[in-house]
């Protein structure tokens, strides 16, 4: 961990920006946005939690190693929801034959 | 073969192993490199717990009706073999046991970064083990390792939710060390360490580690949510209430493929150390050698759908998973390439640890090209179930990782134990478990191919013949197993002293004494030479 | 054998480091791999949730419009304020505030207990509600009136999660209050100075990432299709 002292109105601002942008998903699922609405609450929240990991958890004053550790966590986490996900997406491109259909597993419309 | 000595303690100069006495000393130890020794006895019991199903499995498949117990016992022996070997005895055996030991050693530390951690990773392996030893004598699970639903979450009536609370545990195990040589390996090196001065072995557990740590968590969870849908029916896993019997699979895969590599990529740093000194030459392409166990590691991830090609899938996703799995094959073919080169022009001698090490080669060679008939979707479709699969896994499992964890028990015996084994017994026990091995499995190869299916606790007649001879290799197997656990039990007590470096290798290992002090070095050595110098004049022809 | 070269050990200096900087390095980088292994464990209930929602989406839609978004915005700024105070308390150790960090952490702990008391009350009233999947899944009146056009089934599904992901999430916090109890003990003792605070900041470090979990648990489960 580096030495570096944060001072401690950055961590009010980033405090305050928290809860604005609390403030500001929670408003906006009072809004019609059909599908942007989990676009929206995702990239809020991706906001947030930036937030958190630069200035909360130093990461804004680490070196690259713990920065190349998160990373790779994250990107883990995004592999193993996109890959199983693109076999639920895929499923559909390949009918099931006639026969089956009564069985079929559940497809999104 | 040397005149067997009793070696009188009180001369004894102090080192890990007389430091302090009684079984607190030992329970409650901080030193790594006791709790290796802790890991190596306890390994071993589960070992021969895992055997001991396979030997009543291939005694039933001695005759096509089965010769032994009802097929529903057969399901279980089936299934605690698979537990009990991976989750047991593979995951654990080279990392736990070689690792632990050497980690410091090779890197030039007083011990791993978080001592408490090591010993904790202990408690929670044994306390994992002893559940599933509960649920095994408490009625045993018959739903295969693999746990499959619906029939593991609504329909069997054994013992899953005690299995899944005890691997889940164990679990932790993993993941606890893991993390413990991720920190020593990038914190705690000696000066003058750098990445690529660094034995092949520290590699191959720096990828591991990555493995271990990335992806037992999601087998943790997934043995969660399984023991919640035995428990409460909630439906996640079962069709009859909305669920997906494949979202099962696809959590358990991505933990369960990668450790696979969680059980090969040790034993190919153990075949690195141990090719490089009984050749007398540097490992030939020694980046490429480390960066493939990394590109193993995470193309390992990549690769899991190959699993579930006829489970109903998607073709799609099928096609991508089957060519990331040829992908994967590349680093391990590199791997192969690279030590044939370094045995090329080498000097070369045939200790016991060099032969697992060739044999090694061989028979993860095969196992691996065989894998690529199982990647491939059109073959796969036919061999999948079959015992082309048993074998395949095998040859990789006990043809490779057993192999290289013996020739690294082999290997650094001298320096765990202080003692030398007598190689005349080491090298027929090495022959006598390469009979054995190839008996034992060759044959299923054929069987899997002629369509016999695995899981079964009979077949027809006419597979009759191969069974036993897969059965009698077992047999020989089996007793090539028993001798070094013999010999090498009498070496700790009659064997000749050892020297710092019986086998003039390199590494800093071999720079303290045999056993080492408690604190590994006297002082911190400072490196000033790449891995692997053997010198010119000791390579003939080099 | 000779000693291992005796010098003043610093206090709290291992003996496998070297130094305090390396100590404090290791333990940084450890807190951090086992956060990955944390990021890993929560993710594949993640994923799963990702799959069901996108499957049943009607479903998960009408079991979060059941939630009280008044109670899991609260407790989303809760946690942001406790995340808040322990960078503080961190911060004040860094300095060798030994007053502050304690009374920041003590901070801590009082709002992480506010959040599980909310928590508490939420799951009292999914069950004075019927809708605990396993334990007392009977949905009826205006309850069931909304969740039968997802499918009940499918509704199920969504409870469970809520409960797994909720449930996992506070039992992590659980043993962070425990951990911050401990360092409370600790911190009045004087232990930590700037040259070694690593255990604050390791607690720290796991606060937030609890923290995190929640920061997209409150719009995965309380926002899902928007309330308009």
């Amino acid at each position: 961990m580096s030495q570096h002292v944060v001072r401690q109105k950055t961590y009010v601002f980033v405090f305050l920006g928290l809860i604005g942008l609390t403030m500001l998903t929670t408003g906006v699922a009072y809004i019609d946005l059909g599908p942007l609405n989990t676009v929206a609450a995702l990239v809020i929240a991706f906001s947030k939690m930036l937030l958190v990991i630069l200035f909360f958890m130093h990461v804004r004053y680490s070196g690259g190693l713990i920065r190349v550790v998160l990373l790779a966590g994250l990107f883990w986490l995004a592999l193993l929801i996109g890959l199983t996900m693109s076999d639920y997406r895929t499923r559909s491109w390949t009918p099931a034959p006639d026969s089956w259909s009564s069985t079929a597993p559940p497809t999104h419309p | 073969m040397s005149t067997a000595t009793l070696e009188p303690r009180v001369h004894a100069p102090r080192n890990y192993l007389n430091a302090d006495y009684g079984i607190r000393s030992w329970l409650f130890t901080l030193d790594h490199k006791r709790i290796a020794l802790l890991y190596l006895v306890s390994i071993t019991f589960f070992f021969v717990i895992g055997g001991s199903f396979a030997v009543l499995m291939r005694i039933h498949l001695t005759e096509p009706q089965g010769a032994l117990v009802q097929p529903e016992t057969y399901n279980k022996l089936f299934t605690l073999h698979g537990i009990v070997m991976i989750f047991f005895f593979l995951i654990p055996s080279i990392p736990a046991v070689l690792g632990n030991f050497l980690v410091p050693l090779m890197i030039g530390a007083r011990d791993l970064a978080f001592p408490r951690l090591n010993l904790l990773s202990w408690y929670i392996f044994i306390v994992g083990g002893l559940f599933t030893l509960y649920s095994a004598i408490g009625g045993g699970v018959d739903t295969g390792w693999t746990f499959y639903t619906p029939y593991s979450s609504t329909y069997s009536n054994t013992q899953v939710t005690a299995v899944a609370v005890g691997v889940f545990i164990t679990g932790f195990s993993s993941i606890l060390t893991g993390l413990n040589f991720i920190v020593t390996i990038h914190k705690m090196r000696a000066p003058g360490l750098t990445w690529f001065r660094m034995p092949l072995f520290l590699w191959a557990m720096y990828a591991t580690s990555i493995i271990m740590t990335l992806g037992t968590p999601v087998l943790a969870i997934t043995i969660f949510l399984l023991a919640l849908e035995h428990l409460f029916h909630v439906g996640i896993f079962s069709p009859a209430l909305g669920g997906d019997p494949l979202l099962f699979q696809h959590l358990f895969w991505f933990y369960s493929h990668p450790a696979v590599y969680i059980m090969i990529l040790p034993a190919m740093g153990v075949v690195s150390e141990i090719i490089a000194c009984f050749a007398r030459k540097r490992i030939f392409g020694y980046k490429v050698v480390g960066f493939s166990s990394v590109a193993i590691a995470v193309l390992g991830f990549l690769v899991w759908g190959h699993h579930m090609f006829v489970t109903g899938q998607s073709v799609y996703a099928g096609l991508i998973f089957s060519l990331l799995s040829f992908l994967v094959a590349i680093p391990s073919a590199i791997k192969v390439f690279n030590w044939t080169s370094t045995l090329y022009k080498g000097s070369i001698s045939y200790d016991a640890p060099m032969l697992y090490a060739l044999g090694f080669i061989g028979l993860f060679t095969m196992g691996g090209l065989t894998g690529l008939f199982l990647a491939s979707l059109a073959t796969d479709v036919h061999l999948n179930g079959t015992y082309f699969i048993v074998a395949h896994f095998h040859y990789i499992m006990v043809g490779g990782a057993v192999m290289g964890y013996l020739g690294g028990i082999h290997f650094w015996w001298p320096k765990i134990s202080g003692r030398k084994y007598p190689n005349a017994w080491a090298a027929l026990a090495a022959a006598i478990v390469f009979v054995g091995f190839n008996l034992t499995f060759f044959p299923q190869f054929i069987l899997g191919y002629l369509g016999m299916p695995r899981r079964y606790a009979f077949y027809p007649a006419e597979f009759q013949v191969l069974n036993v001879m897969s059965s009698a290799g077992a047999t020989i197997l089996g007793v090539g197993y028993l001798i070094p656990l013999i010999y090498l039990i009498w070496s700790m007590r009659y064997g000749p002293v050892a020297e710092p470096n019986p086998w003039g290798a390199t590494g800093l290992e071999w720079k303290t004494p045999s056993p080492p002090p408690t604190e590994n070095f006297a002082e911190i050595p400072v490196v000033e030479e790449e891995a692997y110098a053997y010198s010119a004049e000791e390579t003939a022809g080099a | 054998m000779p000693e291992v070269e005796a010098h003043t050990q610093p206090a709290g200096l291992a003996h496998q480091f070297g130094d305090l900087e390396q100590q404090q390095g290791a333990a940084t980088l450890g807190i951090w791999v086992f956060l990955v292994t944390e990021i890993m464990f929560f993710g594949g209930l993640f994923a799963s949730y990702a799959i069901y929602r996108w499957l049943y989406f009607a479903a998960f839609e009408g079991g979060s419009h059941i939630l009280d978004i008044r109670l899991g915005a609260s407790n989303t700024i809760d946690l942001l304020a406790s995340s808040l105070t322990m960078a503080l308390s961190v911060r004040s150790a860094q300095t060798g505030n030994r007053k502050a960090t304690v009374a920041f952490l003590i901070a801590t702990v009082i709002l992480g207990g506010i959040f599980l008391g909310i928590k508490a009350v939420e799951y009292d009233q999914k069950f004075v509600e019927h809708i605990v999947p396993g334990l007392d899944w009977s949905p009826e009146g205006n309850i069931l009136a909304r969740l039968a056009p997802g499918g009940l089934e499918h509704a199920q599904i969504y409870f469970f999660f809520y409960f797994a992901m909720t449930g996992l999430h506070a039992t992590h916090m659980i043993v962070g209050m425990g951990l911050l109890l401990w360092l409370v003990l600790r911190a009045r003792k004087g232990i930590f100075t700037p040259s070694y605070f690593a255990p604050v900041e390791v607690v720290g470090l796991y606060w937030h990432f609890v923290d995190i979990v929640w920061i997209f648990l409150f719009p995965l489960l309380y926002l899902i299709g928007g309330r308009y």
